[in-house]
């Protein structure tokens, strides 16, 4: 006889914030340098160094808190959690624990079961942490300074999920919030959304929260998802045994569908954390809130309801084209350029998308500007090009951002316009392929995609297909009664 | 002494800072920081029940940088401070996550 039981999930979230320079010094955030190319005394902790705060840091975290309902501690502070480790150079990490910025807000979700609110215990600002590489020639480890001092918030959710597509819908929630917001691109694959999962089990109908065990080292959708069921299920296991479930840290192996205890006890979780005497506190007036709340932009949920009213495009096209603020940005702003709505979609979630599958990038990514996609859309409208001849100038455009006007001249890709020519190509066409002009003339149909295709190869691709089409048809049909 | 610090304490305290006392440090350490506690018991006796908290010595707040680029590569200046390095980069103990 089986028990049912219920998953109690709450999540810590670390976003990397996309600030030019770091929390307290003005190294550069930038991903990617050379190992400690972006390092200075303060970052990695040098005796006498002095931690000056970022405003930005201040403003992102701030316009992420009012995002999600949250109340926000108007005088602020930071604190120094203590703990020896070699990626925190300076033995204690910079972080919010009494006064964090923001506390007691919550987002929406969509489940199955309907709407349902996810409650947001804290957010805090911290710094990130050095990389460390395990080297195994020397049997050392080397640690990269870079990511030091990288300005992150840490929301904390209250323990209000109860199954991974919940924590996923909160994820893609708050993913879309601030990705609305500017305030970091938060991808899991790069790192700059990171998800630690806390996750208790309980018996169906239970009040009392079961002890719960911390999943680390989810950088993936489906990793989340089978650590929270492999997770849940080992915990059940446990407790049908008659066994008891240990508050632990636990590192998420998916290659191996299974996860190990972090920490030995050598390494006792008491960060005995006190008040950063180097950075002085941090006072928000009621001004400064009413600033952040003005700038804030339309979000995901909104923008779909307007969609809806404002534009014939599917309901599908929608959720594509909001799910990535650039691309939604693209979309407004190239619409009102060229009027035509139906057409940027198509170009959106067309050939856009499959050239950022084919190139593995975000829709985050794309660089072409409104106006050269709005341009592309008029030279295809007013027949300049034809549209194989515009997928190809797109592809220049998503590629370089090119001018298509001024690519389409320089490469002599406009359609020929110039009937005559067009004609005497399509002369010479029948005249040196008679099998298919006399299978056509017995009714196969199909001869004539033939004959099209070789006239445009003869056009090297620069004739309106449609107008060769017609011209064909008309000689085809128009020569037998020449020649009688 | 009010405040007897133990064995265990100290033993605990020890692992917390990576230290690695003797014998002998460790009982003075165990005295020392008797005494330190109870200076603190003594401010304790203090009525500070109207007394805000004070979260800094000085009454200075918001104290910002602009997001800034100031900062260049002094990696080679900074990599100076290491015990070791490789590829550019600190070397330290192996350590495992």
């Amino acid at each position: 006889m089986s028990k049912e039981y219920e998953t109690v999930i709450g999540l810590e979230v670390h976003v990397e914030l996309a600030t030019r320079t770091k929390i307290f010094c003005g190294c550069s955030t930038a991903f990617g340098g050379a190992p400690n190319t972006h390092t200075c005394p303060v970052c990695t902790g040098m005796p006498g160094s002095l931690p000056v705060l970022n405003r930005q840091v201040v403003e992102y975290a701030l316009a992420v808190g009012l995002a999600v309902n949250c109340h926000v501690n108007q005088l602020c502070k930071f604190d120094r959690k203590n703990y020896f480790y070699p990626d925190n150079p300076q033995n204690y990490q910079i972080s919010q624990l009494y006064l964090p910025i923001c506390h007691d807000g919550f987002v929406e979700i969509e489940t199955e079961g309907g709407l349902r609110r996810v409650g947001i215990h804290e957010i805090h600002m911290e710094e990130d942490a050095g990389k460390l590489i395990h080297d195994e020639w020397e049997d050392c480890s080397l640690v990269d300074y870079n990511r030091s001092g990288v300005p992150l918030i840490e929301i904390v959710s209250e323990p209000d999920m109860r199954s991974a597509p919940e924590v996923i819908a909160y994820l893609e929630k708050l993913r879309m919030i601030i990705q609305y917001l500017g305030a970091s691109d938060c991808k899991l694959q790069e790192g700059s959304m990171r998800a630690d999962v806390n996750i208790s089990v309980r018996e169906a109908g239970s009040g009392k929260l079961g002890t719960r065990t911390e999943m680390k080292n989810l950088n993936s959708f489906t990793a989340i998802t089978h650590a929270i069921e492999g997770e849940r299920q080992r915990q059940i296991d446990l407790i049908e045994a008659g066994g008891e479930v240990i508050q632990e840290t636990r590192r998420w192996d998916d290659a191996r569908g299974d996860s190990y205890p972090m920490r030995s006890k050598e390494d006792a979780q008491d960060y005995r954390y006190f008040p950063d005497p180097d950075l002085v506190p941090v006072w928000i007036s009621d001004e400064w809130i009413a600033r952040v709340k003005e700038r804030e932009p339309e979000f995901r949920d909104r923008k779909r309801q307007r969609y809806r009213e404002e534009y014939d495009i599917p309901e599908y096209d929608i959720d594509i084209i909001t799910g990535s603020k650039r691309m939604a940005d693209l979309f407004e702003e190239t619409a009102a350029l060229c009027g035509q709505p139906k057409k940027v979609s198509n170009w959106l979630m067309g050939e856009t998308l499959r050239l950022l599958k084919e190139k593995s990038l975000d829709p985050e990514d794309i660089r072409f500007s409104p106006e050269n996609l709005a341009k592309l859309i008029g030279l295809a409208d007013r027949k300049v090009i034809n549209s194989s001849v515009a997928k190809e100038v797109f592809q220049a455009v998503f590629e370089q951002d090119v001018d298509p006007e001024k690519y389409v001249e320089e490469k002599g890709l406009g359609t020929v316009s110039d009937e005559g020519a067009l004609r005497r190509t399509i002369e010479e066409v029948i005249a040196g392929n008679p099998q298919s002009v006399e299978d056509y003339r017995n009714g196969k149909e199909k001869a004539i995609g033939f004959l099209v295709g070789q006239t445009m190869k003869a056009m090297k691709g620069k004739a309106d297909p449609a107008g060769v089409n017609r011209i064909l048809r008309e000689l085809l049909q128009g020569r037998p009664l020449e020649q009688e | 002494m009010a405040n007897v610090i133990t064995d265990e304490i100290i033993e605990y305290v020890g692992i917390l800072a990576k230290l690695e006392l003797t014998g002998d440090e460790k009982e003075q350490a165990k005295k020392d920081m008797g005494r330190m506690l109870d200076y603190i018991d003594k401010l304790g006796e203090l009525d500070t029940s109207g007394t805000e908290p004070m979260s800094h010595v000085f009454p200075v707040r918001n104290v910002f940088r602009e997001d800034v680029v100031t900062g260049r590569d002094e990696s080679e200046r900074i990599l100076s401070n290491a015990p070791g390095q490789k590829d550019n980069m600190f070397m330290v103990p192996r350590t495992f996550d």
